[in-house]
């Protein structure tokens, strides 16, 4: 970077003699620096703002476009929800999501931010361990808290685990088969490392409901 | 796999890559803003700026340019939020006079703190254009302030410190832009959406009905964690699935968030011709980094014990490691994203994360902003050594004089003010502590820690706090402003000033900067800083919830 002498009276050097001149030429300086600084938003909104997410949607377009538009899931070419969203499922014959403030509407997105010790969350707490009958008591932790989102798409193998005598139930299936069921939907950590192991609930419910019509 | 292993074997992925990443990544920052040529795109940018790149501006004339670039881009902002409705692809989108102010300020001074629910108060217009675009520029702003401040140590005897509209584009064009757009394209095939489409309301397999959200999320996110900028496309921020989809994005974020911040160091190393300068500087910031990692993720997986696991708040696919390393590192870098609702958290893991941000945001903290913060906590460091054993207190060849030294006081008691003046009087005050989700301890833990991510420009939150209201936004919104703009005007007159000394070889009498007994300093000042100053505080909040 060059260290030129300063040209124009916006940069020049105040002198003690010259204090009450200074002044106004800063004065103006501001006004000349803000209109630069409007002229630059402008160009940068253009680069930035435009430009470049428009260049990120063509590569969507071109390469990723069942992720660029909410990695959506259909059956017999109707969307029935998207993977990567979890859903509300009420009844006996469905894996059930973990819980979540917004019932998984997907319009707004957030959760609790109680703290374990909370009354309000541990009195929420007793009535899900309730609502789970016979397993409430040894219930795994996502089971019974709710997530950040509100739309957590998944469960853990071990609370999938624990419904699948009362699916098989409804279902009229064998254990075995609802068991293997949640065994081949069950993700592993990516890479062995990364993440945790988890069930997509949507995907498993597919699959159950394709076995169910076999 | 266990999960402490894969949680250890996480970690270690993101120190190898910032690892391999931040040597040539220093290296060509320090070429971006050393290089005599104008790439073509610059100088058309100039051009239609109508400013001259080979001028020169004193450390005054920097400030002025800084300011009138930021008092426009508050000013836009909150125009375009307020005219939002009359805009294409409005949406019904709509937010009230305090919360736009509240936006626009918090946009514009790199904080994204949020009062707004991103689901309904911006339109993919205020979004894109709006709030992507000052998430861009924030952090351009925070590269040049740094810049300018390794300028006043490296020229010798000079009236100026750069051209900040230089400074700008070149942050921007060189930098930010590809870095963001491949992250974009990397998010993208991750499953973050990029869409224009209005959201889709699908019947859901269950029966019921949900809205799959849509919108320019995964350009926008990708800046929102490399410019450590923060404020999520969606409410729920990096937990929401269509903005953070999985492990390998969740990698990808925190990768982003710090491998600018950690890079700078390098780059200060090369501009003041000695690397071994910025190792130690390197050395400061990854010790906090490791160590206040070790006592969160020490807290949450000791909470993660209990019947509920840790999980309120959390989602299956992080955990509670992949939660604990990007709460960590969002608070320790200035972005203030989260992937897990910090409120919920443990009391030593939320105020562990409390206590990231009131370091100052150094560890590494935010493009730009942690390194000339880190620089603060060095000079203060070779004044308080200068001190103890009687030698000049000198940093790479310039004397830290009565003049610095007073400029460095005022930066470092700036934040601290803010955060404790603006609490107190929120608590004093009816209306805002009636926004408050939690009681007791954990209460005034909320207010305290709203107040300490808005000053020190982090933009997390207990977002339990109901922080859309007058009282709030408003002073929440002044919090912002007076602290970003305070210290960078302050950096800028100590760059000045610090730009006009001769620069001299190095004399015995003077303490080395380059050693790993400087860098322990560092941490030690650091730290001694923001104890004496927040231990009442943490004491009456988080310390007390931990031992009730």
């Amino acid at each position: 970077m060059s260290t030129t002498t300063p040209t124009s009276a916006a940069t020049s050097a105040p002198t003690s003699s010259g204090r009450s001149r200074t002044r106004t030429v800063h004065l103006g300086s501001f006004g000349r620096q803000t209109v630069a600084g409007l002229r630059m938003l402008l160009v940068m909104t253009v680069l930035v703002g435009v430009l470049y997410p428009a260049v990120v949607w063509a590569v969507g377009q071109a390469a990723f476009r069942d992720q660029a538009s909410g990695s959506l899931v259909r059956r017999d070419g109707v969307v029935v929800g998207s993977s990567l969203l979890g859903q509300q499922w009420t009844g006996p014959q469905w894996f059930h999501s973990r819980p979540s403030v917004s019932e998984y509407a997907g319009d707004t997105s957030g959760g609790s931010n109680l703290t374990a010790t909370d009354p309000r969350l541990l009195r929420e707490v007793a009535q899900r361990r309730a609502a789970l009958g016979a397993g409430g008591a040894s219930a795994p932790a996502d089971a019974l808290t709710a997530s950040a989102s509100g739309l957590d798409p998944h469960i853990s193998p071990e609370y999938a685990a624990a419904q699948v005598f009362r699916v098989a139930r409804a279902r009229g299936l064998t254990t075995e088969q609802v068991r293997r069921l949640v065994t081949d939907h069950t993700q592993r950590r990516t890479l062995g490392y990364l993440g945790m192991p988890r069930v997509d609930v949507l995907e498993l419910n597919l699959a159950l409901d394709a076995a169910a019509r076999r | 796999m266990g999960t402490t292993l894969s949680g250890l074997l996480t970690i270690a992925t993101v120190v190898l890559v910032l690892a391999v990443a931040h040597v040539p990544l220093g290296d060509a920052m320090a070429r971006v803003f050393t290089g005599e040529r104008h790439l073509r795109v610059e100088s058309a940018v100039y051009r239609l700026c109508g400013v001259s790149p080979s001028s020169e501006q004193r450390w005054s004339t920097y400030a002025l340019s800084v300011a009138g670039f930021s008092a426009v881009s508050i000013v836009g902002l909150f125009a375009l939020i307020r005219f939002q409705g009359s805009l294409p692809l409005a949406r019904g989108a709509a937010m009230d006079t305090d919360t736009a102010v509240n936006t626009a300020v918090s946009f514009a001074t790199n904080t994204n703190w949020q009062s707004y629910v991103g689901e309904v108060g911006a339109s993919p217009v205020v979004q894109t254009l709006g709030l992507a675009v000052q998430n861009f520029v924030s952090a351009a702003v925070g590269l040049a302030i740094a810049v300018a401040l390794i300028r006043g140590l490296t020229r010798n005897a000079s009236t100026t410190l750069g051209n900040f509209w230089v400074d700008l584009t070149r942050s921007v064009v060189r930098i930010l832009l590809p870095l963001a757009a491949i992250g974009a394209i990397v998010l993208l095939a991750g499953g973050v959406v990029q869409d224009l489409t209005a959201p889709e309301v699908v019947h859901g397999l269950s029966g019921v009905d949900q809205t799959v959200q849509s919108g320019l999320i995964a350009s926008q996110e990708a800046i929102k964690e490399l410019g450590t900028n923060g404020g999520g496309y969606l409410n729920a921020n990096s937990a929401h699935p269509l903005e953070n989809p999985n492990a390998v994005t969740n990698l990808v974020q925190v990768v982003l968030m710090l491998v600018i911040p950690f890079s700078l160091p390098r780059t200060y190393g090369v501009l003041v011709g000695d690397r071994r300068q910025g190792q130690a500087v390197l050395a400061f910031m990854a010790t906090l980094w490791v160590a206040m990692l070790a006592v969160i993720t020490w807290a949450e997986t000791a909470a993660a014990t209990g019947p509920l696991g840790a999980m309120e708040g959390k989602e299956v696919r992080f955990g509670v490691w992949g939660s604990t390393l990007f709460a960590h590192t969002t608070t320790a870098t200035s972005t203030g994203a989260v992937n897990s609702l910090h409120e919920s958290y443990s009391p030593l893991g939320g105020g562990g994360v409390l206590f990231n941000m009131m370091l100052g945001e150094v560890s590494p903290g935010g493009v730009g902003a942690g390194l000339y913060g880190a620089l603060v906590v060095a000079i203060l460091a070779v004044f308080v050594a200068g001190l103890m054993v009687g030698r000049t207190p000198e940093i790479v060849g310039k004397t830290v004089g009565r003049r610095e030294i007073t400029l460095v006081a005022l930066v470092t008691v700036t934040t601290p003010a803010l955060v404790l003046l603006g609490t107190g009087a929120a608590l004093a005050l009816g209306t805002a502590r009636a926004g408050l989700l939690g009681t007791g301890p954990h209460g005034l833990t909320e207010m305290l820690y709203a107040f300490t991510s808005a000053s020190n420009n982090n933009g997390s939150a207990f977002a339990g706090l109901t922080a859309d209201q007058p009282y709030l936004n408003l002073t929440l919104a002044a919090c912002m402003l007076l602290g970003r703009f305070v210290p960078i005007l302050l950096i800028l007159a100590l760059a000045g000033s610090l730009a006009a000394q001769r620069r001299r070889p190095a004399t015995d009498g003077a303490m080395p900067t380059h050693t790993p007994l400087f860098a322990g300093l560092m941490v030690g000042v650091a730290v001694l800083v923001t104890g004496l100053t927040f231990l009442p505080v943490l004491a009456l909040g988080p310390l007390a919830e931990a031992l009730s």
